[in-house]
């Protein structure tokens, strides 16, 4: 169990906080920068110095390389922001649920559906 | 004295946005989500509202974590939508109405509630799939309230419910267009949650609960805290307080006009619905 799982008590949820602000504000600051179509370019042309300017964390740079969302929500990345660093390799949150989850995105998509039953 | 015509709550998942695009309205997994809009139209002629009030969350749009603000009012003259970064089609500005936008502001101000007024504020999906669901043909002013439900702590949902109540009460005595009519436009919702190893988390009997809830007991919610809404409706379904606030303006009794829900749209539970004054 995380330490946030202990501090709120929802298994599989970061519930993002003030300590997630602050592990993750970095992180979050250049996903939300990637609002900019220039600066996805920028991203795209050069991963290493573009990171280095918001000053990731070695983990945080880890999971970004890896594109290892469940590490990057870890390390404070939030949702929202994520999605646009997700945005730039057209990933969906289908493709996103299926990654966290372990599941095939036909296996992801089908537990929703089962939801509704 | 301006009038409220009633409430909508609409889902706001950004898909919908690709799927008009597409015009996919007919398309079988599409269609169940767009039918429950047609009896949201037919209300809107009868009703013919001038400007619409939205309760909406912020999505990485106009407010980043160096400033959060917990309730913030739109008092723009124009509301753009921006580059969301993960490309969906993005949509001319909506007009604002300022002078409501104000008075708002003082009467909330006057109220005690400790709000932020945006004299400029980029709105996202959370503001345009719904007025793109509700006028496909254009739209009307808006004045966006934004609430915060990115990070940790958010309002309560009983602090929500009083804003809103405020709010209907502000409408109520805006009396610069005696005649004007206003539409009270909750946005997101309902159970659904983005990431996680919880991600794909849905609650059918939490939401069910929770709309009979607005027309019969509206403040049936405002028992949970904001980890325990978390836990019940997902870490994205806690947008049920936009749903909250929209029915709080409208004051005492209730009719529901019409209802739909249907899971998924997307990893969400979908739902529309539209209450107006009883009479």
């Amino acid at each position: 169990m995380g330490e946030n799982t202990e501090r709120h008590g929802i298994p599989g949820t970061i519930i993002f906080d003030g300590a997630e602000a602050k592990r993750g504000y970095g992180l979050n600051k250049m996903c939300f920068s990637f609002n900019e179509e220039a600066n996805r370019n920028a991203f795209l042309a050069d991963e290493d110095g573009y990171c280095r300017r918001y000053g990731l964390t070695d983990a945080q740079r880890d999971a970004i390389r890896g594109r290892d969302v469940l590490a990057l929500l870890e390390h404070g990345g939030h949702p929202y922001y994520l999605a646009k660093f997700a945005g730039i390799f057209h990933l969906d949150v289908q493709d996103l649920g299926a990654m966290q989850t372990g599941l095939s995105k036909e296996e992801f998509k089908a537990r929703l559906v089962e939801a509704g039953r | 004295m301006a009038r409220i015509v009633g409430s909508i709550m609409s889902t706001h998942v950004p898909a919908i946005a690709n799927a008009l695009e597409r015009h996919d309205e007919a398309d079988p997994y599409w269609k169940p989500f767009f039918d429950g809009y047609e009896a949201v139209h037919s209300w809107l002629d009868e009703v013919q509202p001038d400007v619409a009030v939205i309760f909406h969350n912020d999505h990485g749009m106009n407010f980043f974590l160096d400033k959060m603000p917990t309730f913030a009012v739109g008092c723009a003259p124009e509301y753009r939508h921006g580059d969301e970064g993960w490309g969906i089609p993005t949509v001319d500005p909506y007009p604002g109405h300022p002078d409501l936008s104000w008075h708002l502001v003082e009467v909330l101000v006057g109220d005690e509630f400790d709000i932020t007024t945006c004299q400029e504020m980029l709105v996202d999906h959370a503001v345009t799939n719904p007025m793109k669901l509700l006028w496909p043909g254009g739209g009307v002013p808006i004045v966006p309230v934004t609430v915060n439900t990115v990070m940790f702590p958010y309002p309560s949902a009983k602090r929500c419910f009083a804003l809103g109540e405020a709010i209907g009460r502000a409408i109520s005595s805006y009396d610069v267009e005696p005649d004007l009519r206003v539409v009270i436009v909750g946005s997101g919702g309902l159970s659904h949650q983005l990431e996680g190893k919880r991600a794909g988390f849905i609650n059918k009997s939490f939401d069910l609960r929770f709309v009979e809830s607005l027309t019969d007991d509206p403040r049936w919610v405002t028992q949970f805290s904001g980890e325990d809404l978390v836990k019940e409706t997902g870490s994205q379904g806690v947008e049920l307080l936009m749903w909250l606030a929209a029915r709080a303006a409208l004051g005492g009794s209730v009719r529901r006009v019409t209802w739909n829900y249907h899971i998924p749209i997307s990893n969400t539970a979908a739902g529309t619905l539209v209450l107006e004054p009883a009479a």
